[in-house]
């Protein structure tokens, strides 16, 4: 089995901004958003041999929004969102190893296999969830601003949530403080046109998710969330208004995801002809492939990426599937901490 | 060379049917190509190829049905560079019959779960000669708040109403004053917004207060209290916790109806991952509270209106903290055990005296902390007493009462001399007018009524 070093199998920082990006920037986009989709088909080739239990989300279709704001993220900003979360975890820097064995749910997984494919965390890659309930990161994503606002430290606290949880109460309370305070917080809105199998045409009376923050005088754009350099320029701009203390900004990536709700979904709310032709025209990969044929980036350079790629997720799968099941032990740890005398 | 198998294509599937086949030998396929369709007893999905390759055979025809997940299904050339990983069976089937093995039930009484370390609770020593002060439950409360904000900057309040009017019941009294609005923070009403955001701060590292100016409107917020600070640390194996405390008056104040009197004693009580504290008089308010403060958990800090004004000697002494977790044997008795906590530990002990007159004498335990709930006491004085009255402000089905009766029962089944008895609010919504709200409530009269009745008397 291919080896992976710990430094390879992380997509790491140091990007440019996006915003006339550098050919090593366009080949780390390449590779950080490959090694999402490689993962998440793998994922779903384990979930069908029955070593992923319960839900399981795909991100397959939107890595160009993980990747791209990864790009702009600073020391210290803290990221956060819903279930969909595997791909935010691989661009924020977690292990591929570790998010692979929480989904089969062994003692080496990223919550020693006591939280799965919703529920990952990472203080160290400032990745604070992973949350099964809709809508209730985006309060917490700006209670997490509020702890920057509190310590004065600069940090802006990217906070995703999708179209579906866009109709949550919570969203708009949580908006309301966020502005009143000036709180910095970065919402990111990935709007893939479905939440689980309703259109958001039937499920939103205004589907414009940018203007979402309007009543709260919060301003937001529309971002074409398939292209990673849009991503990446506009995120860059929505952060620097959040950490300059202006307070909230809203970013609606318009995206699409290939798969269904979750690996129990058959997706036939929408045409097969939709997928496809999302898929042929608009996919984030083949769009960053044409940049990068632009740039000169050779057919073997790729192919090196490609190889490498392979090599970790066939890694992680590996050790998704050999880690042991946590200890009995482990069933009560980590329900309270010990209070200090 | 690698085996196609037949997946699983939802968290319950055994087996399928391989309705149709889009690929044919000789084919060459790549990651995410459609490459069959598979019915199940739900719905129809299609099956995408994750690795490249061409198909070299077909071992399942298009229309078997009752094919088992994990059968090879075709057989792709290519390189074996990254071979699928070997479908093996999950190890949770392979190991059923190894139950997780939980600690042994030890004769602390905890049950199969002790989750709380198991330490000697003290209460703190009061010094001879300590100078006693009077003073309101209210300004016990604020008065920990206070010490514990001038002691960690980290600790912070917010709530409605919490800074510039002083607090609706005026518990948050001078705060605004003494630590600014940084740290005591007026939010709009929307409780389950601001819960979320404490949660969120906390997550963060801050140790917020958060106070529902009553736990009836804090029920709006109960998602975040149970799934995101409760069950983080849990599921996020031990990496992010959240060292909060949710606050404020719980319980029936006096003719407010029935969306404003509710007791949540037992529904916080339930959770694993919170403590649930619920204190009668000014001593234990503030030493709970600045304890509840410095707790690393979410603590649930059930306060009640009715005693917010009400007065009590309290030691004058530096840094006064109550621990989590035990109970208080406010009288001793040897004939009947009446649990009781926060306001109805006044009403239990009241119960006592008029039990006394008529040679009854009753033990009243004040049961300060819900969760983790101090059996041991309990178990103790009943050993002695043969008889339990459990007394609560909240319903009685799935109650406080309910818990503490089915811990005796199984810790001290062969100690009890009469059936254990409950009294509690009556089994409807609280009603206004004046006398169906008396009939509702438990009051002084159905203690001693219950306590007698278990005492054959």
């Amino acid at each position: 089995m291919a080896r992976a070093t710990k430094a390879s199998t992380k997509t790491g920082k140091g990007a440019d901004t996006g915003v006339n990006a550098s050919r090593e920037t366009l080949l780390k986009y390449y590779r950080d958003m490959l090694l999402i989709r490689r993962f998440e088909e793998r994922a779903g080739q384990l979930y069908g041999m029955g070593l992923i239990g319960g839900f399981c989300h795909l991100y397959i279709g939107q890595e160009a929004i993980a990747v791209g704001m990864e790009a702009i993220r600073k020391p210290g900003d803290q990221i956060i969102t819903g279930y969909r979360d595997h791909g935010h975890m691989l661009a924020a820097g977690m292990e591929s190893r570790e998010v692979m064995a929480e989904l089969t749910g062994r003692a080496g997984g990223s919550s020693k296999g006591k939280g799965g494919s919703m529920h990952m965390f990472s203080t160290e890659a400032g990745f604070y969830g992973g949350h099964g309930i809709v809508g209730a990161q985006v309060s917490l994503g700006t209670g997490l601003a509020l702890a920057n606002k509190y310590r004065d430290n600069g940090n802006v606290a990217f906070t995703y949530f999708g179209d579906g949880a866009a109709n949550q109460g919570q969203v708009y309370e949580s908006f309301n403080m966020a502005e009143l305070w000036s709180l910095p917080v970065v919402y990111v809105v990935e709007n893939n046109q479905y939440a689980m199998g309703t259109s958001i045409e039937r499920s939103a009376a205004e589907t414009r998710l940018h203007k979402r923050g309007a009543s709260f005088r919060i301003p937001g754009v529309e971002v074409d969330g398939m292209d990673v350099e849009a991503v990446a320029a506009a995120g860059a701009e929505a952060a620097e208004q959040a950490r300059s203390g202006k307070g909230p900004f809203i970013l609606e990536m318009k995206t699409y995801r290939y798969r269904g709700h979750s690996m129990s979904d058959p997706a036939k709310y929408r045409t097969k002809e939709e997928v496809d032709e999302v898929k042929k025209t608009r996919d984030p990969i083949d769009h960053l492939r044409e940049k990068l044929d632009a740039a000169k980036v050779g057919e073997d350079e790729l192919k090196t990426i490609d190889a490498e790629v392979k090599r970790i997720v066939a890694d992680a799968a590996e050790f998704a599937r050999t880690s042991p099941e946590p200890e009995p032990s482990e069933l009560y740890t980590d329900v309270y901490l010990e209070a200090a005398e | 060379m690698t085996d196609i198998l037949m997946p699983a294509l939802s968290p319950t599937m055994e087996e399928g049917t391989l309705a149709k086949w889009h690929v044919k030998v000789g084919d060459t396929v790549k990651a995410g190509d459609v490459i069959a369709e598979i019915e199940t007893d739900k719905a129809t999905m299609e099956v995408e190829a994750v690795d490249e390759g061409v198909i070299e055979a077909l071992l399942i025809d298009a229309g078997t049905e009752e094919v088992k997940v994990n059968t090879p299904i075709a057989r792709l050339s290519g390189d074996d560079e990254a071979p699928a990983p070997k479908a093996e069976a999950p190890k949770a089937e392979a190991k059923a019959a190894e139950k997780p093995k939980a600690p042994e039930p030890s004769d602390d009484g905890e049950g199969p779960a002790p989750v709380l370390p198991k330490k000697a609770l003290k209460d703190p020593e009061i010094p001879e000669g300590t100078k006693m002060v009077t003073i309101t439950v209210r300004d016990a409360l604020r008065d920990a708040m206070a010490e514990e904000m001038r002691r960690d900057e980290k600790v912070f309040l917010m709530g409605e109403e919490v800074a510039q009017y002083q607090g609706a019941y005026k518990v948050s009294r001078e705060l605004l004053q003494e630590f600014g609005e940084r740290r005591v923070i007026d939010t709009p009403i929307t409780e389950h917004g601001f819960a979320g955001l404490g949660v969120g701060a906390a997550m963060a590292g801050l140790k917020p207060i958060v106070e529902f100016m009553t736990w009836n409107f804090g029920m709006q917020a109960i998602d975040q209290i149970i799934n995101s600070a409760a069950k983080t640390l849990y599921m996020s194996g031990g990496q992010i916790k959240s060292s909060i405390v949710f606050r404020g008056p719980n319980g029936a104040a006096s003719r407010v109806g029935a969306q404003h009197s509710q007791d949540y004693s037992a529904w916080y009580g339930q959770i694993p991952g919170l403590k649930v504290v619920a204190p009668y008089d000014a001593a234990d308010a503030k030493g709970l509270l600045k304890a509840a403060i410095r707790d690393p958990n979410p603590v649930v800090f059930l306060e009640h209106e009715m005693m917010y004004g009400v007065e009590f000697d309290i030691p004058d002494v530096e840094d006064w903290i109550v621990p989590i977790g035990k109970a208080k044997i406010r009288r001793e008795g040897a004939d009947v055990t009446i649990t009781a906590h926060s306001r109805m530990v006044g009403l239990a002990l009241k119960a006592a005296e008029e039990l006394a007159a008529e040679g009854i004498e009753a033990e009243v335990i004040d049961l300060r902390t819900i969760r983790p709930l101090d059996h041991e006491t309990i178990v103790e004085s009943v050993k002695k007493t043969n008889r339990i009255v459990c007394a609560e402000e909240g319903w009685g089905p799935m109650g406080v009462g309910a818990e503490i009766v089915a811990r005796v029962i199984e810790h001290a089944f062969d100690y009890l001399d009469a059936p254990p008895a409950r009294v509690h609010q009556e089994d409807v919504p609280l009603p206004y007018a004046a006398n169906l709200e008396a009939l509702s409530l438990p009051s002084v009269e159905k203690i001693v009524k219950a306590a007698k009745a278990v005492c054959y008397k």
